[in-house]
């Protein structure tokens, strides 16, 4: 069975125990990485004056064409002086400042979080196994060590590099890189053997084999991605940078061509109005704000914990349509507690108890553990201990017998397990099974329980003893997020290695979608495959090695931290906080990403209208008095119509940059809901707001001598 | 009857016979480009011209038969016009002079049919039947194919094959071009339109003067000159010219011709694409588009703004009076918003804010409806630039009808947004600037920059139509628009085709409550706002200059 | 794209087009021709109006009528005024100066020859129309012409008045076009009643 989920550790133990994990709660921003601070504009001036460099402004199509205009308006300026010519000079310049600011206040939030992050990354020193049986230990540093190096580690000590635990089981505090501070476990074998340079253990001894490069990291990844030097752009921002130079290309030709026209009517235009105008006319907004956009939603991922590969996966997270969830310790806690026993017909209670807790002794997992803890409350039967039972040999469960047990030295077997498991090795073992145990267990499994039934070998025969209920609950609030995920059109599939009945039982508790029952892993990578094939984009979660193909087959796979390297390097994401249920916000953050390049491309296109306004009659009333009916913001005079123009195109970046890195806010809503309010609010307010906003800065332009 | 009720009920008879026809045609036209089945007349043709019907072609071969069939026929009407006067029936007169010949045969061959020629004193009947008339069929089908294969462009997933073009091309004539305007023009005979192979004869008039009746086979092309959205007369007054239109009915016919393919054709996309509802939101769009220009030209012609409408009291310079302003409104409307480009009435002396609005018709893109077959590739790709922007507003990586659009993708519908506003403002500038080409105009003024604002319009739109005041017949203007006209055609052509291939290509993603809905009228909507913010933001300076300053005045 | 292939195509271009020239271009126009020319004899023609056995002119195109004893036609600027080789129209746009002019000058003309005041000339009869050819006027203009045409005949102004009326069509189907007089056929009539 699996055992995912968030962990908690009681103190320092020898042997762990599981408890109930709490419900997810949100994780707080980390420290230094959080809400949008205006001192962080004036401190990211300088940097954002230093990317003025053209080889770095051609990035960008659109912000390219301003500088080279305003370098263009700027000689005009020196050879023609003029007042007006200086103020568009020093605004188109402003212009460029304000766009490479966005990138520099965006970049610099990451680089607080990056530097909290190089702070993990000291030289440690690393106590390294060589020679198989000899186990000499020799102290190296950390930045030396290879891929495949062991490392022991012991309580009071850093791990010094990621890698897999190959021996021993210990807690660790990863709060270095998580900013949890509760410890987890890691231990060898299983899905929560790897662990993370940097995190520090705080019990028992491990052993470590190093599974990545010096400078490869988790960490040195975590840093290139938050400070945007690996960043390369995503598929949609190139698309879309691609429409933005189209447009510019589009704006170019129009102002270009206005200067024969405006001759052919009698009034040639200075090259400063064209300037101006073009500016004013090419996406500036979005185009001075799409890199700050890019970089804000990485961090954002960041924020939360979830460390993406790539830009694409993160866009790949908006297209979701199907997530696939396990159910145990992502839709149910973790852990399953033994509730009731149920005897068979003729059996005691208190001989189901004793042979139930014989079965389980061996049975490390929390379910085993509590139908232990549930026959000592319940019966008073006092905890055997392994040792205790000479030349017995316990049953191990595995996946394919789905059963476990004892067979203790005088031939007395114990077989605890799935009915199926159970009852064939009952019959096997010439025993004949009621009919009346098929009744309690699919009573069990109707419950939503999970039917563990149990059965003994004694004295050459064999019968069924009875059977365990074992309660799965459901988390709080599931069923409101698979409802907003439904509203999104996102499909919910669980998956579990439970019987169809008891799958179903917990699927409808929970509202999914549908749900994969005795699921195997190669289950998960049929379903996965199919609706590729179908043109569905797959989000799934998984940690353990299994998970693995089934991680790399999906659209966006998420490892969880405390799951095995193999997953992490098969996934594209990672998340720190090993939650299932951040699958959610990964599509949230992803789908808003793509919102809000799209809600400032539109409400930067909509700018335009309110622009022409503003300028074609400041430049043709002179000659054709009749076009003054254009000015309906009744602008003061032509210079101060057209510099209130470029001002507020201007300041209508900065006035944009916090909601460019908080991201437009991101309802789950239908598509059509959401396209009508985003809309209205871009598209129309995107028309309206220019034209209050530039009579706002005519009214104080036109107190300027020489201009109004 | 007062003269608004009778042309609002004029509109509305207009509107119930394109209902009317527009399920039957729309899935005559689906059946003709869908069925598998070759007809034994087209049999024998593909046999005569060497032609392989069964081959499925990619994209870029498609692209090459309509670059080498389009080739072809201005090469071959070039010199049929050159040589025009060794051709029977050629009344005497000499061949085009090289710039014109060059200008009539590209425009006739990227169905503008623009003409900077007076049909009765340039043309003879050889050259107006087996040389325009016969680009007036093939050019339209080239475009009904055109459109056709970009249909299958959105329709087929994992290949970038097309269909066939030669088998599409002649379908498109002899299945639906060549039958409807068989029966059309006789009704058109029937209504006063002449059809005779006589020479000029004089006679004298009850007045004693003496007046020329000229005759030529006019209403066999007079049909496919409008059902083709060809537009170009046979006669120098076009549809205004009363032996091409003689009454109010052939009138209403004609209108109908002009806007019953590319309305229809919206039905055949919703057949192909297996969800009428696409094609009822194409077919949307392009009415709201077709609606408000109508309320524009008609209030303008019919309140009569300027000074000389003023003056007489009605906007009735170069109108006709059996025609009157509303079905002359009318028409302008349809035949600017079809790339047709006849005429009814002379656009040149509308009202500022009706000349403007024609023109703002044509700058639209032709989309509202369009010409056959590119009207409806040209809502495509606005209604792809559309769903870009509103798929992202969505939270979703933007798609239409399934098929992602991507870098690859917008970057040939930016390519093809682009094409239009070049040919047309670069070629307007140059004849903006220099004194030689401004000699050409007839009014001064902002009116002046309207002729040639419409000139570039109407060659870079293929419409075709003009403020005839302009002296076009010079050689710069026969080059530029000529080069306009290629260009407004022939890039888009291509770029559309490639854009066709890279969408078959995809495997479509199936519909969930995330995916923008192309049908609703939200989406509708805004197809209709990108389609005139794109044209509004790109034009209004040069509007500003031209029509808007003469109507302001 | 290669050239050869364009070449090719070109070449397979080429062939498709010469077949559909001769389908289209000849076979086609001539066979509608021949038709025409079988039902619908008339209209193929030209619609041709004869006058003591003389072909006048064609009912469909406008022609001139100079002399107070004629219904006089629109303004034409085909050529020098309904010249058949020259259609079209003036092309001036609304805020012209030489088109205000000209209109004025019109209104002066037909008010003094008509005998109206100036602000009754109605709109036909100051424009020029699109095709220069127009053989219709508005039933306004020609109920203004009635009295100098009946002075200059002889006629009853009643009689020429019915005349206008006859000769008035009403939009066709109630709702499509204008209201008009052919101003040929009316003249025509004229002759006859005259005659008769």
């Amino acid at each position: 069975m699996s055992g995912l989920g968030s962990e908690r550790s009681e103190g320092k133990q020898k042997t762990v125990t599981f408890v109930q994990a709490p419900a997810p709660e949100a994780t707080a921003p980390r420290a230094g990485a959080g809400l949008f601070d205006p001192r962080l504009l004036v401190s990211s001036l300088p940097e954002a004056i230093g990317k003025l460099d053209p080889r770095r402004m051609v990035r960008s199509p659109v912000m390219f064409v301003v500088e080279i205009g305003a370098v263009f308006t700027t000689v005009l300026a020196i050879t023609d002086p003029s007042t007006f010519s200086w103020w568009i000079t020093v605004w188109l310049w402003l212009t460029v400042v304000f766009a490479n600011l966005a990138e520099a206040v965006a970049e610099g939030r990451g680089r607080a979080q990056a530097a909290t992050l190089r702070a993990t990354k000291q030289e440690t020193p690393a106590r390294r196994l060589s020679g198989g049986v000899d186990a000499r230990e020799e102290v190296v540093s950390s930045s030396d060590l290879t891929l495949g190096d062991l490392v022991v580690v012991e309580a009071g000590e850093v791990i010094p590099g990621d890698g897999d635990v190959v021996e021993g089981v210990a807690s660790v505090d990863e709060s270095a890189i998580t900013g949890e501070s509760a410890p987890v476990i890691r231990e060898s074998g299983g899905d929560r053997s790897a662990v993370t340079g940097g995190t520090k253990v705080l019990s028992d001894r491990i052993v470590v084999k190093i599974t990545a490069k010096p400078g490869e990291s988790f960490v040195d990844r975590m840093i290139a991605m938050v400070e945007g030097a690996a960043r390369q752009k995503t598929p949609n921002e190139i698309a879309l940078n691609i429409l933005l130079a189209g447009l510019t290309i589009v704006f170019l030709l129009a102002v270009v061509t206005l200067q024969p026209f405006a001759g052919y009517s009698g009034e040639l235009q200075s090259m400063v109005v064209l300037v101006a105008l073009l500016v004013c006319l090419i996406p500036t907004t979005i185009g001075a704000l799409l890199s700050a956009i890019g970089i804000a939603g990485m961090d954002r991922l960041v924020q939360r914990n979830v460390l993406a590969m790539s830009g694409r996966a993160v866009e790949a997270a908006g297209d979701v349509t199907v997530l696939l969830l396990d159910k145990t310790g992502t839709i149910t806690f973790g852990n399953r507690q033994a509730v009731e026993l149920l005897p068979a017909d003729g059996v005691e209670e208190t001989a189901l108890a004793d042979a139930a807790q014989l079965a389980s002794l061996a049975d490390q997992t929390p379910e085993g553990r509590s139908v232990v803890v549930l026959a000592k409350k319940r019966y008073g039967l006092r905890e055997r201990h392994t040792g205790e039972l000479p030349g017995a040999t316990f049953v191990e469960f595995t996946a394919q017998t789905r059963m476990s047990g004892v067979d203790v030295a005088d031939g007395h077997q114990v077989r605890k397990g799935a009915a199926g498991a159970v009852l064939a090795w009952v019959r096997e073992h010439g025993g004949r099974p009621h009919l009346a145990v098929d009744d309690v267990v699919d009573g069990v499994a109707a419950a939503g329980g999970t039917p563990l039934v149990v059965a003994e070998l004694r004295s050459g025969a064999a019968r069924i003893l009875g059977v365990i209920h074992l309660a799965d609950v459901v988390k709080n609030g599931m069923r409101d997020r698979f409802d907003e995920l439904r509203a999104m059109g996102i499909r919910t599939v669980m998956v579990t290695g439970d019987n169809p009945v008891t799958a179903r039982a917990i699927a409808d508790q929970a509202g999914v979608d549908d749900f994969l029952a005795e699921a195997e892993p190669e289950d998960k990578m049929a379903l996965i495959k199919r609706e590729q094939a179908g043109g569905r984009l797959v989000a799934m979660t998984g940690d353990g090695t299994n998970d693995a193909p089934a991680l790399a087959q999906a659209d966006v796979g998420v490892a969880m931290n405390s799951g095995t390297s193999a997953a992490k390097e098969a996934g594209n994401m990672v998340d720190l906080d090993s939650d299932p249920t951040k699958l959610i916000e990964i599509v949230e953050i992803g789908k808003q990403l793509l919102i809000t390049r799209g809600a400032l491309t539109t409400f930067s296109i909509a700018n335009d209208v309110a622009k022409y306004f503003a300028i074609i009659p400041a430049m043709f009333a002179a000659v054709y008095p009749q076009l003054d009916v254009l000015n309906i913001m009744r602008l003061a005079t032509p210079q101060s119509a057209i510099l209130s123009a470029v001002i507020f195109n201007a300041l209508v970046i900065v006035a944009l940059i916090p909601l460019a890195l908080r991201g437009v806010r991101h309802r789950p809503l239908s598509a059509a809901a959401m396209l009508q309010r985003n809309a209205l609010v871009y598209g129309l307010g995107g028309i309206v707001v220019p034209f209050i906003g530039i009579k706002l800065v005519d009214l104080v332009v036109s107190a300027i001598p020489g201009i109004g | 009857m007062s003269a608004t009720a009778a042309g609002l009920l004029q509109i509305a008879l207009l509107l119930l016979l394109l209902a009317a026809l527009y399920k039957p045609l729309g899935d005559h036209m689906a059946r003709v480009y869908t069925s598998t089945r070759h007809l034994a007349v087209e049999r024998a043709f593909y046999r005569v011209v060497r032609v392989d019907p069964e081959a499925d072609q990619r994209w870029s071969t498609y692209v090459l038969s309509v670059l080498g069939l389009s080739a072809a026929s201005v090469l071959f009407l070039y010199a049929m016009l050159r040589l025009q006067d060794h051709l029977p029936m050629s009344l005497g007169l000499t061949g085009l002079a090289p710039d014109l010949a060059w200008n009539t045969a590209t425009s006739f061959v990227a169905n503008t049919n623009w003409q900077s020629y007076a049909g009765e004193s340039t043309m003879g009947f050889t050259s107006q039947m087996a040389g325009l008339a016969v680009q007036n069929f093939v050019s339209g089908a080239v475009g009904m194919a055109v459109a056709v294969a970009v249909i299958r462009g959105l329709t087929r997933r994992g290949t970038d094959r097309l269909g066939n073009f030669w088998v599409d091309l002649t379908r498109g004539i002899i299945r639906i071009l060549l039958p409807i305007s068989l029966v059309l023009a006789l009704v058109l005979v029937a209504g006063g339109v002449i059809q005779n192979l006589s020479d000029t004869r004089e006679v004298t008039t009850l007045g004693g003067a003496v007046q020329s009746i000229v005759g030529g086979p006019v209403a066999s092309q007079e049909a496919i000159k409008l059902l083709g959205t060809n537009g170009g007369g046979f006669f120098n007054a076009n549809s205004a010219h009363p032996f091409e239109n003689p009454n109010a009915l052939t009138n209403l016919l004609e209108n109908v011709l002009i806007l019953v393919i590319p309305v229809a054709l919206t039905r055949t996309y919703g057949v192909m694409v297996k969800d009428k509802r696409q094609g009822y939101a194409v077919l949307t769009a392009m009415a709201v588009l077709w609606g408000a220009a109508l309320v524009a030209v008609t209030a303008a012609e019919v309140n009569h703004p300027g000074t000389v409408p003023q003056a007489v009291g009605s906007s009735f310079e170069g109108k006709e009076v059996r025609f009157d302003v509303w079905a002359s409104a009318l028409f302008a409307n349809s035949t600017t918003g079809t790339s047709t480009g006849a005429v009814n009435s002379m656009h040149a002396s509308y009202t500022g804010a009706g000349g403007g609005a024609v023109m703002l018709n044509m700058m639209l893109g032709e989309v509202s409806p369009g010409g056959v077959g590119s009207g409806l590739y040209g809502m495509v790709v606005l209604a792809i630039l559309a769903v870009f922007l509103a798929g992202l507003m969505v939270g979703r990586t933007p798609e239409y009808l399934g098929r992602k659009i991507g870098r690859h993708e917008i970057s040939l519908v930016a390519l093809s947004l682009l094409t239009m506003p070049f040919a047309l403002l670069i070629g307007a500038a140059i004849a903006a600037s220099s004194d030689s080409t401004r000699a050409s105009l007839l009014n001064d003024g902002p009116q002046g920059l309207s002729e040639i604002l419409y000139a570039f319009a109407s060659g870079a739109n293929n419409n075709g139509s003009a403020f005839a005041g302009l002296s076009a017949d010079v050689p710069y203007y026969n080059t530029a628009l000529g080069l306009a006209m290629l260009i407004g055609r022939f890039t888009t052509i291509v770029l559309v085709l490639a854009l066709a291939g890279a969408l078959a290509r995809q495997t479509p993603t199936p519909a969930t409550a995330g995916t923008l809905p192309t049908h609703r009228p939200l989406f509708v909507g805004l197809h209709a706002v990108t389609v005139v913010i794109v044209a509004g933001l790109t034009f209004f300076p040069a509007l500003a200059l031209g029509p808007i300053a003469v109507a302001l005045a | 794209m290669n050239l050869v292939g364009l070449l090719r195509q070109s070449w397979a271009g080429l062939r498709v087009l010469l077949l559909f020239t001769v389908i289209l271009g000849v076979a086609y126009p001539l066979a509608v021709t021949g038709v025409a020319q079988v039902a619908f004899g008339d209209q193929a023609d030209g619609s041709l109006v004869s006058h003591d056995g003389e072909v006048v002119g064609s009912s469909l195109i406008g022609q001139p009528f100079d002399g107070a004893e004629w219904f006089h036609p629109r303004p034409s600027a085909a050529g020098d005024g309904y010249d058949t080789l020259a259609s079209g129209g003036s092309n001036l746009g609304p805020e012209s100066t030489e088109l205000l002019a000209t209109v004025e000058e019109r209104r002066a003309a037909v008010a003094e020859e008509n005998g109206v005041d100036p602000a009754d000339v109605p709109p036909d009869a100051v424009t020029a129309s699109g095709s220069g050819l127009d053989p219709h006027i508005s039933p306004a203009y020609a109920r203004l012409q009635v009295a100098r045409v009946a002075e200059a005949r002889g006629l009853a102004a009643v009689a020429v008045a019915d005349l206008v009326s006859e000769h008035t069509e009403g939009r066709i189907l109630g709702v499509l076009g204008g209201e008009r007089v052919n101003v040929l056929e009316l003249n025509l009539a004229l002759e006859d009643l005259e005659a008769s």
